[in-house]
């Protein structure tokens, strides 16, 4: 056990936990944050990832060790207060999800692209995007919702 | 951006009502329009037994006093959209603002008893009964006002809830004034007229999905979600393989890990702890043994195994006589085609939380199936059913695979063995183990056509998938098929593991080999392949759907193989007429198969919400790239050898194409399925786009890169 300090959605936090627990869990089951979704525990899956310093890591195999000191963004800090983030307003608009479970990670994925390349290609949009998955087959819309998020944020939006 | 907004003003309660309990629903129901339905509707029927005691509290429909409209229904949101679309029904039918419409779903205290969601009959067959329940409740209404005003019903029109005189506008009266202070009931008898297309004003527009801001926010609750007071995680103890038993376990070190707890409950020995991770590493310190697997099947075996042991042939169609068309015949055709076991894969696994409380068990499941599953909680706890609440929030996908619903039996069995709340979340690889997968199998189909290109005959045996999308649509005056098992109600020992419904199931194997052969045979005519189809097809329906998709494609006839890498393949299913189109390229060092484009046509009758139907014809698509190209479970002597994503591949961003989906007006046909259709021309339109491409057939799916270059060597 150990107190692992870090920002998360914008709060200071400080937790006293075992730190080879993994950030999924510690979300989920002692933070009370269920947007997160367990789909694999293996990080093939991309349903857990949540932005650790601005990069997208899956927080299934995030030890608590490297959250230390660092800021942890879930797709619950996304939004703020009722508006949408526009990578979020996309994915309604754009209807870039059916069942919605890998929804929270796709969206992370999203932003996370965009704070480091605000005007993606399409392929350099499949490219980031590969590594998560979606059963229902919403990855048309998926691909569309970024791109519209992009100009979306060009234009001025946050 | 616009778009959005308007969805942001959604008003609230258009998301699931999930908390409400039975006093809230007496509370709502104290007064107010109820409309009741009778027992477990069969699919189909729609006919009322109005004898079911109000006290059963099993209604469709409440408008209350404030004009809101409760429309409660067993079915479950698991991303198909009908949340969204049978509301939609319900308003148009009632004569009121959709924003004016709650939904409480899959909450077996509360709505209609439901078999289950499944087989794409949430429009097309519990549609029609919402549908005349609204009509229904409309009809009283307009009664009531017509009494109230003093006004013949003949007068009267109802526009945005509001029921108002035609010829003096100003007389009206709301929905929720007639209904306040007074509790009516109406058995539903299915009388009262339902719309004409043509009156339409919801029903037909694309409606906002009512579950987008939850699912966007991360606010959306799966079962996994759901965390009552105490509540602790249970990993369980899982068998090797298939068919291996518990010799001996030794839980000690686990129980010695600060905060756990083993339970054992018969056969059922899981570790409790609050924190799942901690639970699976306490898990791993149980020392078990089981006996070996007796199976000693692979994945390569199976085909073999299949055709020894499946049960004998039962004839579901047929037509003239075999040997006739035989006779006629100048060339004839005969293929076997095999497709592997295919894992449902939701990236929900299955989870289930249950909570017993004052002798009555509580269950939170990721179901398609609440009520049987109610069912099977009751006969495994030993207690009555109306001791037991199954609930079903939001299901992280289905396909078919959480019709079973194993999860929520044990959660229960743990709550009731702990006295706590318990969690039963499945890991990915104990859901490629439970996972009733979709069924190997063995198609051969032996066919011929006449001088004039006219087929003459067509002899079908199918093992493993069982009948679905066998059914010929084309002009055949000589045809037999016979089935020899199919997803459910096998002999013990045909599958090494569970097998159940996939998507549309059986047909994505049938479709594939039926239209994979009317490929081979227009190829062996010298015809192309659309051009013989429609040759050997009179079907009006079906024409029509082709010609649509062949439009769209710009399709331009030319026999395969043309070296263009185009294929088509027709399809029909849960009351859908389908035709793709699709381009594809086909890497000859590899035999990697990239899809460029892919064109669906269908025919689907009224449409409800015309963006939903094209996100199911998408999703379709897509899904069925896996089962084409990717998707096989790999095991050994009852071993399932893929255990995640890793080896397990589904389609991924990469290798989905440009898709262009047509739906056809349709105003004369009832509403049909929308959820399956589009994925059962899948695989034949790909392995005819590939033969296309290089003049290699082939026979067996998934059409891995390996398969595709022993093809192209012949």
């Amino acid at each position: 056990m150990r107190a692992i300090s870090f920002s998360l959605n914008g709060v200071a936090r400080k937790l006293t936990v075992d730190d080879t627990r993994t950030l999924l869990w510690v979300l989920r089951d002692d933070l009370g944050l269920t947007g997160t979704k367990f789909g694999c525990g293996e990080a093939v899956c991309g349903a857990c990832t949540v932005l650790l310093d601005n990069e997208a890591v899956r927080a299934c195999a995030t030890p608590m060790s490297a959250v230390d000191g660092k800021r942890v963004v879930t797709i619950e800090g996304l939004a703020h207060e009722d508006q949408l983030h526009p990578v979020q307003a996309a994915f309604v608009e754009h209807l870039g999800f059916q069942c919605g479970f890998c929804t929270s990670g796709m969206i992370m994925g999203a932003h996370a692209l965009l704070l480091k390349n605000p005007k993606p290609t399409r392929s350099q949009i499949i490219k980031e995007m590969e590594p998560h998955l979606c059963r229902c087959g919403a990855h048309v819309r998926i691909v569309q919702a970024i791109e519209s998020a992009s100009a979306a944020m060009a234009g001025g939006a946050r | 951006m616009s778009r959005a907004k308007d969805v942001m003003e959604v008003p609230e309660g258009w998301g699931f009502v999930q908390t409400m309990d039975r006093r809230d629903f007496l509370k709502l129901t104290g007064s107010g329009l109820l409309v009741l339905w009778s027992v477990d509707p069969l699919p189909g029927q729609t006919a009322a037994a109005p004898q079911r005691a109000a006290a059963d509290f099993n209604s469709f429909l409440h408008i209350g006093a404030d004009g809101r409209v409760t429309c409660l229904v067993g079915k479950i949101e698991m991303g198909q959209g009908v949340m969204t679309s049978l509301p939609q029904l319900a308003a148009e039918e009632l004569g009121v603002p959709l924003s004016s419409m709650d939904i409480v779903m899959g909450d077996t205290d509360l709505c209609p008893s439901d078999r289950g969601t499944f087989g794409s009959l949430s429009i097309r067959m519990f549609g029609p009964t919402l549908r005349a329940a609204a009509a229904e409740a409309r009809a009283v209404l307009v009664q009531m006002a017509a009494e109230r005003l003093g006004l013949p019903v003949a007068d009267l029109e109802v526009r945005e809830g509001i029921v108002r005189s035609k010829t003096h506008p100003a007389r009206q009266v709301s929905y929720g004034e007639l209904t306040a202070g007074k509790r009516i009931e109406r058995h539903l008898d299915g009388q009262a007229a339902l719309k004409k297309v043509g009156a339409f004003t919801i029903m037909g527009q694309s409606a906002p999905r009512r579950d987008a801001l939850e699912k966007v926010t991360g606010k959306a609750k799966f079962a996994g979600d759901i965390v009552p007071t105490g509540a602790l995680h249970a990993r369980i103890l899982r068998p090797p393989s298939h068919g291996a038993k518990l010799l001996r376990a030794d839980t000690a070190k686990a129980s010695a890990v600060p905060g756990t707890r083993v339970v054992r409950d018969g056969d059922l020995i899981a570790v409790l702890h609050e924190h799942y991770d901690e639970a699976t590493r306490a898990l791993g310190l149980i020392k078990a043994t089981f006996s070996p697997s007796p199976s000693k099947l692979t994945h390569e075996t199976i085909f073999e195994h299949l055709q020894k042991v499946a049960p004998e042939a039962r004839t579901t169609d047929s037509r003239g006589s075999l040997s006739d068309g035989e006779k006629s015949a100048s060339q004839i055709v005969e293929q076997t085609y095999l497709k592997g076991y295919v894992a449902h894969a939701p990236m929900e696994t299955h989870s289930a939380v249950a909570m017993a409380e004052k002798g009555k068990v509580t269950v939170w499941a990721g179901t398609q199936t609440p009520f049987p599953l109610k069912t099977q909680i009751a006969r495994a706890l030993n207690i009555a059913p109306e001791k037991v609440r199954v609930i079903t929030p939001y299901v992280g996908g289905g396909f078919g695979g959480k019709s079973a619903s194993q999860q929520g039996i044990e959660a229960a069995r743990l709550a009731m063995a702990s006295g706590k709340p318990v969690r039963v979340m499945w890991s990915r690889e104990e859901e490629f183990f439970f996972d009733t997968f979709d069924p190997a199998a063995v198609i051969t189909i032996r066919a011929g056509f006449d001088a004039a290109k006219k087929i003459i005959f067509w002899d079908n045996t199918i093992i493993g998938a069982g009948g679905r999308g066998s059914a010929l649509f084309y002009e055949v005056p000589n045809h037999r098929t016979a089935v020899r098992g199919g997803w459910n109600a096998n002999p013990a020992g045909m599958h090494p593991f569970a097998t159940g419904p996939w998507r549309a199931p059986g047909a994505n194997a049938n479709v594939f080999a039926r239209e994979s052969h009317m490929d081979m045979m227009a190829a062996k005519a010298g015809m192309d392949p659309v051009e013989f189809r429609l040759w050997n097809l009179s079907d009006p329906r079906m024409r029509r759907v082709l010609e649509a998709a062949a439009k769209q494609f710009a399709w331009t006839p030319k026999p395969g193989p043309s070296g263009r890498g185009f294929g088509v393949a027709c399809g029909d299913d849960a009351g859908t007429y389908v035709a793709a189109m699709a381009e594809v390229k086909v890497d000859k060092a590899t035999g990697r198969v990239q899809v460029v484009r892919v064109v669906c046509a269908q025919d689907m009758g009224i449409v409800v919400n015309p963006e939903g139907a094209r996100q199911q014809m998408e999703g379709c698509i897509t899904m069925g790239l896996g089962y084409t190209l990717s998707e096989e479970v790999r095991f050994k002597d009852g071993v399932v050898l893929d255990t995640n994503f890793d080896t397990y591949e589904l389609p991924r961003f990469s290798g989905v194409p440009r898709i262009e989906t047509v739906i056809l007006d349709s105003p004369d046909l009832a509403p049909q399925g929308g959820g399956e259709p589009a994925i059962v021309t899948t695989g034949a339109v790909l392995a005819n786009a590939v033969f296309d491409a290089v003049g290699a057939r082939v026979v067996q799916l998934p059409m891995t890169p390996a398969r595709v270059k022993s093809a192209m060597k012949g």
